[in-house]
């Protein structure tokens, strides 16, 4: 018995190790997001908040639901907002389970950030403080900025995720900046990428005069760029895209894709941190939300991307 | 001494062999273990203690059904998907197609109680193990919750039943609070916290005790009672424990299994309808992985995998170690990862514990 005794104390010991506090001293912020715990695209996020942590002295701890259930994600903002942090960092997910959560913490006095998903006229209707995001229409204007300076007059948005309203505001921003009405210049391409090339390759067929297509991400990026290379049109025609991937990387480097739209992430994690730490400390905040992206990657800057790729971009 | 049903057993003895002795020395433990290591950090305010309240009565809700329904002997893994499609249906009901929120809640309660009968007739009539039934469940469910919402809004959230739901007398069941006044003294003698800022600034940062945690309180209670206090009760305990030995004394097995799978479904509507209720919306991915927080807080509660006992104060104590665990963890700080990892350790020491004192008292082998 007492053998047993002493195991299970040793055991609940060991644990508590894990549990003390990451820093005693500085502000204490706590980032909520809404993504899994099998989401990797949030690791540059952790990392960027572990180094505007280090950098600023303050303590920035990670939350999430582990499942990425919203309502257990407006439980973690209510409880990051009882700990009484020195502020809070928050995706707007969904506007109507976490605008309970969010305005109470405001209310009760606890400066408040948003970040990546919502948008600027939900951030205010929260109460936060400011938005630090990729509007998804700027981002696709951006682009079409890009592609129509280059000399793009008829294209292709190739888009994967139709349910999903911020991806058709991408389509729409790249035709805003090209002057032209979207129409059926997007399809809805589904997900699986057999389908995907087949679809995009039959839409070169019959619109032989498409001379740009933008890509919504690596799961139409990567069928976009085999259908052309299929009917060697890769290289031919302008492309761009959104997000990073090796092979997107790859595209890049061998001039068949023009570039690759990045929301840097880091500058989600690490400014908001930097802009609370001094608003806790000087009381100065800037006056208006943050775009952090599109950011663009192109075959001049592709390298240190590559080699900061998973980790700072 | 001939007859072993009148020998004396000294109080102690009682004490050491009832199933929830574990979970309450769990409880106590993790409670001395928070005091000690985030005993400062608002864990133990007024918000905090509302925070991991909840928690616990959320696992607690499904917990009661889960560990009547072990105790009867079956498993049931598909309350994570029932939650989400419960929660669904009320959603669509009410929001797309118009009808009054109790309207909608009611028909949630008749589809789950219905798809909970079908789930025990299953296991009866076909002799499946309850694990492959309801697991089988657990997909079809969760297909159906999301083909129906994107099939009627094109979209995998349904939002705006806060709306509807306003002056709905059935909606404040699940999701009002109670004690209102109560808590508004409270914050003028000082003893809560205020809002300082927007538009309920003066008001109490806890607002009164949520509609979910007294579902919890009650269904605990009345399955307490059921399961201590009641022939149906030992009907639960002989249908678990053996069910062909059930038979032979006239216990109507088959009803006593299926009307656990009902209840347990119940439960999980009763958890779909505070959340939707709360939130004042249903997403398709609600729910995940709670059937097996469900059996987690069950076990701890000190209930046997195999059926036969256990008990519903345990299954509640083992919701209150869970929910204090989750949230204290994050408390005191500690990287979210290691969550889980501090949970399994809890369960295997709960169950190692659970069994060494079962053993030592009852000397079975």
């Amino acid at each position: 018995m007492r053998k047993t005794l002493t195991a299970i104390a040793a055991a609940v010991f060991a644990v508590a190790g894990f549990v003390a506090p990451a820093s005693a001293e500085g502000e204490k912020f706590v980032l909520v997001s809404h993504a899994p715990d099998s989401d990797s695209w949030w690791n540059t996020i952790k990392n960027a908040i572990a180094v505007a942590g280090e950098q600023m002295k303050v303590s920035v701890e990670y939350r999430n639901p582990p499942t990425g259930d919203l309502a257990d994600m407006a439980r973690i903002v209510e409880q990051a907002a009882a700990s009484k942090p020195d502020g809070i960092i928050v995706t707007i997910a969904d506007y109507d389970v976490l605008s309970g959560p969010i305005t109470e913490a405001v209310a009760r006095g606890i400066p408040v950030v948003t970040i990546n998903s919502g948008t600027l006229e939900q951030s205010k209707k929260l109460g936060a403080l400011m938005h630090v995001g990729q509007p998804e229409f700027d981002a696709g204007f951006g682009a079409g900025e890009r592609l129509g300076a280059a000399g793009a007059k008829k294209f292709l948005c190739v888009n994967h995720y139709i349910t999903n309203p911020a991806s058709v505001e991408r389509c729409q921003g790249f035709a805003a900046a090209l002057g032209v009405e979207l129409g059926n210049q997007m399809i809805d391409a589904g997900q699986d990428p057999a389908e995907i090339q087949n679809k995009v390759a039959a839409y070169l067929q019959s619109n032989p005069d498409t001379n740009a297509i933008l890509a919504l991400g690596p799961t139409s990026a990567h069928p976009t760029l085999a259908a052309l290379e299929q009917s060697g049109k890769a290289g031919n025609i302008l492309f761009g895209t959104f997000d990073l991937s090796p092979e997107i990387a790859a595209g890049i480097k061998a001039g068949k894709i023009d570039f690759a739209i990045d929301q840097q992430p880091f500058l989600q994690g690490y400014l908001p941190v930097v802009f609370l730490t001094n608003l806790a400390r000087y009381g100065v905040m800037p006056s208006n939300s943050v775009n952090s992206g599109p950011g663009f990657v192109t075959k001049d800057n592709i390298e240190m991307v590559e080699k900061l790729a998973g980790q700072y971009r | 001494m001939t007859d072993e049903r009148i020998k004396q057993v000294s109080a102690l003895r009682r004490a050491m062999i009832r199933p929830e002795l574990g979970a309450t020395a769990g409880t106590l433990l993790v409670f001395l273990f928070f005091l000690l290591i985030a005993g400062d950090s608002g864990m133990f305010a007024p918000e905090g203690i509302k925070n991991w309240t909840v928690v616990s009565a959320q696992f607690a809700i499904i917990a009661v059904g889960a560990c009547l329904l072990m105790i009867a002997g079956e498993f049931d893994l598909s309350v994570g998907s029932m939650i989400g499609f419960a929660g669904i249906v009320i959603a669509i009901l009410s929001v797309q197609w118009g009808l009054p929120v109790w309207v909608s809640i009611l028909a949630a309660f008749a589809i789950c109680l219905l798809l909970g009968w079908v789930n025990g007739m299953l296991v009866i009539k076909t002799g499946l193990p309850s694990f492959i039934v309801t697991l089988a469940f657990l997909y079809i469910l969760r297909g159906l919750t999301i083909w129906l919402s994107v099939l009627t809004t094109r979209q995998t959230i349904i939002g705006g039943v806060k709306d509807v739901a306003q002056n709905d007398w059935l909606a404040f069941l699940f999701g009002g609070v109670v004690f209102k006044d109560l808590f508004v003294w409270l914050a003028d003698i000082g003893l809560i916290e205020k809002f300082v800022a927007g538009t309920r600034a003066g008001q109490p940062v806890v607002e009164g005790v949520p509609m979910l945690v007294v579902w919890a309180v009650l269904l605990v209670a009345v399955g307490h009672v059921l399961l201590t206090r009641t022939k149906f009760g030992n009907w639960i305990f002989a249908s678990g424990g053996d069910a062909q030995a059930a038979r032979y004394v006239g216990v109507p097995v088959a009803r006593v299994k299926v009307s656990m799978f009902m209840f347990s479904a119940f439960c999980a509507c009763v958890f779909a309808t505070c959340q939707v209720m709360e939130f004042g919306s249903a997403a398709a991915d609600r729910g995940l992985l709670k059937e097996f927080e469900a059996i987690i807080c069950v076990v701890i509660g000190g209930a046997l995998l195999t059926g036969g006992y256990g008990s519903v104060i345990g299954a509640a104590l083992g919701a209150i170690i869970f929910g204090v665990v989750q949230q204290g963890l994050f408390f005191s700080g500690a990287e979210s990862s290691l969550f889980r990892v501090f949970l399994g350790t809890i369960l295997i020491l709960a169950v190692i514990l659970n069994t060494y004192i079962r053993r030592m008292i009852t000397g079975e082998r």
